[in-house]
């Protein structure tokens, strides 16, 4: 716990959508940190601007106001392609073309490093290997991704994050479209890797009851404010009971999960 | 990406094949040459009958040459607007180009008598043809692109370009209304295509403009290939969008304009073409569709052009008709085959 690597910072940052003529701000006052080699869930309500923050902090669309810093350098200093390399991401949206390769997708992730016609060399090679057998899809190399399920789809797709070999890795609900078990095992399979790697890795989701068995610290967005801090402390705090409104669920406390109301 | 080895083979097949295909289509014609004397006059020896060497030399190795730039310019700008617009049915034409052209030669056929002495100066001359045909589609896709700068969704320009293209079909159509007999057959002729125009002077501009196109598309690969994700991955992964996007629509619209100018418009081609290579190439990987779309573009456009010359008879048959009763089953039998378009 003494010396934490601050990956990703952000002071006072408020984000929302900004016309000409109006600003409707989402949240104001986001303080926090990110460290190396955790595992960060974003939760809150539908809604509630997890993924407004998510493109927010991954420069998909700009801030209000306030400040976000990687590796402690501002993030609009970064051009797209520095950005490329400390930073990669798993978006809700399936892949344009589904006549690729799990090679080739995962291939695509060196693009920041190759050479103007993308030719990949022994260490790409070497890297996308490594990638395809952390998220253990080896096996699925040469297959076709319109061929995948959607649990083998997402491991392939968080190979070409691993692949793009960056400090930070951003997924936007990992686990939609997926079964109990899948869940599970891509929420596990990213706590490994957060830890293997050194990577911090946040993703934004509703498995709360899953987020709290499996994150490093959670990033709960309640009407209110940004809370962050790890999943006992906000169980201690009554963070959870503020997420939605009362009138149908309760958390329950002693199991770490919500209830519906009798 | 993955082992391009193992598809060496598919291209030294299909070179063969083109190279048949080039000799086959300088021999077939109203009158038969042997291959043997075609080789002779490539390597610029003698040959027994003069006529023989003068129709190779100003007739049918010109139009084999435009035959192959055709083919191959067609195929590679079908395949970027393929990628570009993740859309399988997407071809060179979606951006207005064809109809951009179509409208520079109607105003320059049909319009004369409505702006009078100087347009009718320039009637029936093959330059001003060629000049309005690149006018038109040079201004079409001018005025697709100011407008795809303020709109940034890549399905958006696609509407944009098919409106334009409903909008000068439109002209078009009040121009024929008003036109004479004469007039409208010169127009209609303009659009049955035609490979055999080109004197050498011609070949050398078209040969030069698609060279650049297909060198831009070449510096396009690793941008075309990131595009397969997407548009939010490829800017995840550092691409510049607005610029690769610009490369990859320059490099179509003087590929397909400049061939649509010279041999008029001709159809299926880019559209199929990119689908029919992906038969043998399942790859998505550009680097190796690229040249294997010229190869095939090239092998389709010369048998397409052998068949259109109706061997041993006097007659030609429009290229443009060819192409489309030998690319509409193709696209239709690959739908039924395979249920779905993969791009």
């Amino acid at each position: 716990m003494s010396t934490k690597n601050t990956i990703l910072k952000t002071t006072n940052l408020s984000i929302g959508y900004q016309s000409k003529k109006d600003r409707t701000t989402i949240a104001t006052d986001i303080n926090l940190e990110l460290y190396a080699g955790e595992l960060v869930g974003l939760i809150g309500a539908n809604g509630i601007g997890k993924s407004t923050f998510l493109r927010t902090i991954t420069n998909v669309q700009p801030k209000l106001d306030g400040q976000i810093n990687i590796n402690h350098k501002a993030l609009e200093d970064y051009s797209n392609l520095e950005l490329a390399k400390v930073l990669s991401l798993v978006l809700t949206e399936s892949v344009a073309s589904k006549n690729l390769s799990v090679f080739e997708l995962v291939a695509l992730g060196r693009q920041p490093y190759t050479n103007w016609i993308g030719n990949l060399n022994s260490k790409d090679v070497e890297i996308i290997s490594k990638a395809l057998q952390q998220t253990n899809i080896e096996d699925l190399k040469h297959k076709k991704c319109f061929e995948l399920s959607d649990g083998q789809l997402q491991k392939v797709m968080i190979a070409r994050a691993l692949a793009q070999d960056t400090d930070i890795i951003v997924l936007d609900e990992p686990t939609t479209h997926l079964d109990m078990y899948h869940k599970a095992y891509i929420l596990k399979l990213l706590q490994t890797l957060a830890k293997d790697t050194q990577k911090t890795v946040l993703f934004s989701s509703h498995e709360i009851d899953l987020a709290i068995q499996l994150c490093d610290r959670l990033i709960v967005m309640t009407p209110n404010d940004v809370v962050t801090d790890t999943p006992c402390n906000l169980i201690e705090k009554g963070t959870f009971e503020t997420l939605f409104p009362k009138d149908m669920i309760t958390f329950d406390t002693t199991s770490g999960s919500f209830k519906v109301k009798k | 990406m993955t082992s391009p080895k193992t598809y060496q083979f598919s291209f030294i097949i299909l070179l063969i094949i083109a190279m048949s295909c080039f000799l086959v289509n300088l021999s077939l014609g109203s009158v038969s040459i042997p291959i043997q004397s075609i080789f002779t006059t490539l390597i610029g020896g003698e040959l027994p009958n003069d006529t023989w060497r003068d129709i190779i030399i100003t007739y049918r190795l010109p139009k084999a040459l435009t035959a192959i730039l055709v083919g191959s310019g067609l195929g590679v700008s079908g395949l970027l607007m393929q990628t570009l617009f993740r859309n399988p049915l997407a071809g060179p034409f979606v951006l207005g180009i064809s109809s951009g052209a179509s409208l520079g030669v109607a105003l320059i056929i049909m319009g004369a008598s409505l702006f009078g002495g100087l347009a009718s100066f320039l009637i029936a001359t093959k330059w001003s043809l060629v000049i309005a045909a690149s006018l038109g589609s040079f201004l079409v896709l001018l005025a697709v692109m100011l407008v795809s700068v303020k709109v940034r969704d890549t399905m958006a320009i696609l509407i944009i370009g098919l409106m334009f293209a409903s909008l000068t079909a439109a002209v078009v159509s009040v121009l024929s209304y008003f036109a004479s007999a004469e007039q409208l057959q010169q127009y209609i002729f303009w659009g049955f295509g035609s490979l055999g125009d080109l004197d050498w002077n011609e070949l050398l501009v078209l040969a030069s403009v698609c060279a650049i196109g297909i060198l831009m598309s070449i510096f396009s690969i690793k941008s075309l290939n990131t595009f397969l994700l997407g548009e939010n991955y490829a800017k995840s992964l550092g691409l510049n969008i607005q610029r690769s996007r610009m490369l990859i629509i320059i490099a179509t619209s003087l590929l397909a304009g400049t061939i649509t100018a010279f041999a008029g418009p001709i159809a299926f081609i880019g559209l199929a073409i990119p689908h029919m290579t992906r038969q043998i190439f399942n790859t998505s990987n550009h680097k190796l569709l690229i040249p294997a779309v010229m190869l095939f573009g090239v092998i389709v456009l010369l048998i397409c052009d052998s068949i259109a010359q109706l061997p041993t008879s006097d007659y030609t048959l429009p290229i443009n008709a060819i192409t489309s009763i030998i690319g509409a089953p193709v696209v239709i039998w690959l739908l039924v085959k395979k249920r779905k378009m993969i791009f």
